[in-house]
């Protein structure tokens, strides 16, 4: 199992959901983050009064497939997310030691 | 009655007949001669523009001034606000309407009508034509002047000033500034009255006055913790934006209720401080642009004010494109005083009291002398000599200034000398919400 963590642009997310549910992704968490890369943050300025702030806000998405799916994925939210310009995100994987399904109790990728 | 005497303080003849409302003597006199009765609608508006003056402060300034400070300082800044503005009620009824209004007195301060002594329902307050008033509702209408005058002078000193302070600073401001400025303009025996300076509804005596006394107490009480190396952006600019419409609506009273009747000139007093206001809150964005910056909310809203303070002393003494001209001027002065001299000179008026409501209103002042004359559309009379009038604007406001700048100076190290002025380092450093209040804004 790999766990599929992007950070995208928050107008992307729509984009980045319509094609994972494509693919068939059954579950993704979604969550509002703050950081910075090579985009340097915005200016803010009030009468006058110039703040540079370093965080841009992001959208982090997270996804959990088996192993043969994950490269759709990755190749989904890598088109799905692209605009073109910097500042478009990071997409990480990494592997998964389990999956358990609170309810039931299942495990590994029947928990998915 | 020259043209502009028509237009002047707003206390101007009735001083004298006040004056026949008091003394036993004169009562009897005034009954021979049948009483001048309030005109009911002339009442009401009074009453509903005093009321409008409140709402400027308690809701209008406190959500104004408290969505420009940090999160941390938000109830302090609106407790601030509401507290000097109570203090000043209760020292304008027991003293303040004497100093700037009482029957005895001369061209710098009176006396009498101490505790409102002699005043009943049937006592009356001349206006600018042969109307009169309910005399509480004059001594009401100017009660709130005074409230909001204090209170503005705190959008240079928030964030930093101990509570106790402040009030120590209020009661001694509002006695020896206040009260002497507005018994010299508004009074009929008053020095700037009698000079003849144009100020319909309080330029001078309200933002002149507040704007460079929160400058002089800004200087001596010093910057904030970490200005300006450490951001200090507004924490809510929707709640800036809401007090802004909050001072736009409550200055009709302002303005218009400056009049003292519902007649032709709160009529024009009420178009200006529409039309000039709109004008200077759109030529603030415009400055911005033109400065590279985007149009902001922020802009928008200081527009508004800048154009609110220069039209007051302009609202009945100016035509409605002289006043949108008076608005777009004190706009893009304002901007460029706090955008840039202020940054320049790296003092901390922290909400900009100085930058706005002093420099907006000197350009108001001085702007009127040049709207009143009638080939710009003011209600100025053909023999109007714009020179002398600006000579006498002039006048008045650095007699302003000068005043302000030494009684604001005396009133602060009276208030550092009983309690220390500012908060300690770490109250500072937490937020004057829990340091001085025990409270939080936002849980």
């Amino acid at each position: 199992m790999k766990l599929i963590m992007a950070i995208i642009k928050p107008f992307k997310l729509d984009e980045v959901r319509e094609a994972l549910s494509a693919l068939g992704v059954a579950g993704m968490t979604v969550s509002e983050v703050k950081g910075f890369g090579r985009q340097k943050g915005q200016t803010e300025i009030y009468r006058g009064a110039e703040y540079s702030t370093n965080m841009v806000p992001k959208i982090k998405v997270e996804v959990v497939c088996d192993d043969a799916l994950a490269p759709r994925v990755v190749e989904a939210v890598q088109q799905a997310a692209n605009s073109g310009a910097i500042g478009d995100g990071k997409i990480f994987v990494l592997d998964v030691g389990q999956a358990i399904r609170i309810r039931t109790g299942e495990t590994g990728e029947t928990a998915l | 009655m020259t043209p502009f005497k028509t237009f002047c303080g707003a206390a101007g003849a009735l001083g004298l007949s006040l004056f026949a409302a008091l003394p036993a003597w004169a009562q009897e006199v005034a009954a021979e001669a049948a009483p001048a009765v309030p005109n009911p609608g002339n009442n009401a508006w009074m009453m509903t523009a005093t009321i409008l003056v409140l709402l400027m402060i308690l809701p209008g300034l406190a959500l104004f001034y408290g969505g420009l400070t940090r999160s941390k300082n938000m109830i302090a800044t609106m407790t601030q606000i509401g507290a000097v503005a109570a203090l000043a009620m209760i020292i304008w009824v027991m003293y303040g309407y004497g100093l700037a209004f009482g029957p005895e007195g001369n061209s710098i301060i009176s006396w009498g009508k101490f505790f409102l002594a002699g005043i009943t329902p049937d006592s009356t307050a001349a206006t600018f034509t042969d109307e009169v008033i309910s005399e509480y509702v004059f001594v009401s209408f100017q009660m709130t002047f005074a409230a909001i005058t204090i209170a503005l002078v705190l959008g240079g000193l928030v964030e930093r000033m101990k509570f106790s302070a402040i009030m120590v600073f209020a009661i001694v401001w509002l006695t020896i500034v206040y009260f002497p400025v507005a018994h010299m303009v508004w009074e009929a025996r008053g020095v700037f009255f009698v000079m003849g300076a144009l100020d319909f509804a309080g330029g001078t005596v309200v933002h002149i006055n507040a704007g460079v006394s929160a400058l002089v107490a800004a200087l001596i009480l010093g910057k904030r913790k970490g200005y300006p190396s450490e951001p200090m952006p507004p924490h809510s600019l929707t709640l800036t934006m809401v007090g802004t419409g909050l001072l736009w609506v409550g200055w009709f009273g302002f303005n218009a209720g400056s009049a003292l009747e519902a007649n032709g000139s709160a009529a024009l007093a009420m178009i200006n401080t529409f039309v000039a206001t709109a004008s200077a809150g759109l030529f603030w964005m415009i400055t911005e642009r033109v400065m590279g910056h985007k149009g902001s909310a922020l802009g928008f809203c200081s527009g508004i004010i800048a154009g609110l303070v220069a039209v007051t002393p302009a609202a009945g003494n100016s035509g409605p494109f002289g006043a949108i001209i008076l608005g777009a001027v004190s706009s893009i002065v304002c901007y460029f005083f706090v955008a840039k001299v202020k940054p320049a000179l790296g003092y901390d008026d922290s909400l900009d009291a100085f930058g706005i409501h002093g420099v907006g209103g000197i350009v108001g002042a001085i702007g009127t002398a040049v709207v009143f004359a009638p080939s710009l559309g003011g209600p100025g009379g053909e023999d109007y000599a714009m020179g002398g009038q600006l000579v006498t604007q002039i006048t008045a406001v650095l007699a302003t200034i000068a005043i302000a700048a030494v009684g604001t100076a005396i009133a602060m190290y009276i208030a550092k000398a009983l309690t220390g002025l500012r908060v300690s380092k770490e109250v500072e450093q937490e937020g004057l919400d829990l340091g001085e209040h025990g409270e939080r804004a936002y849980n």
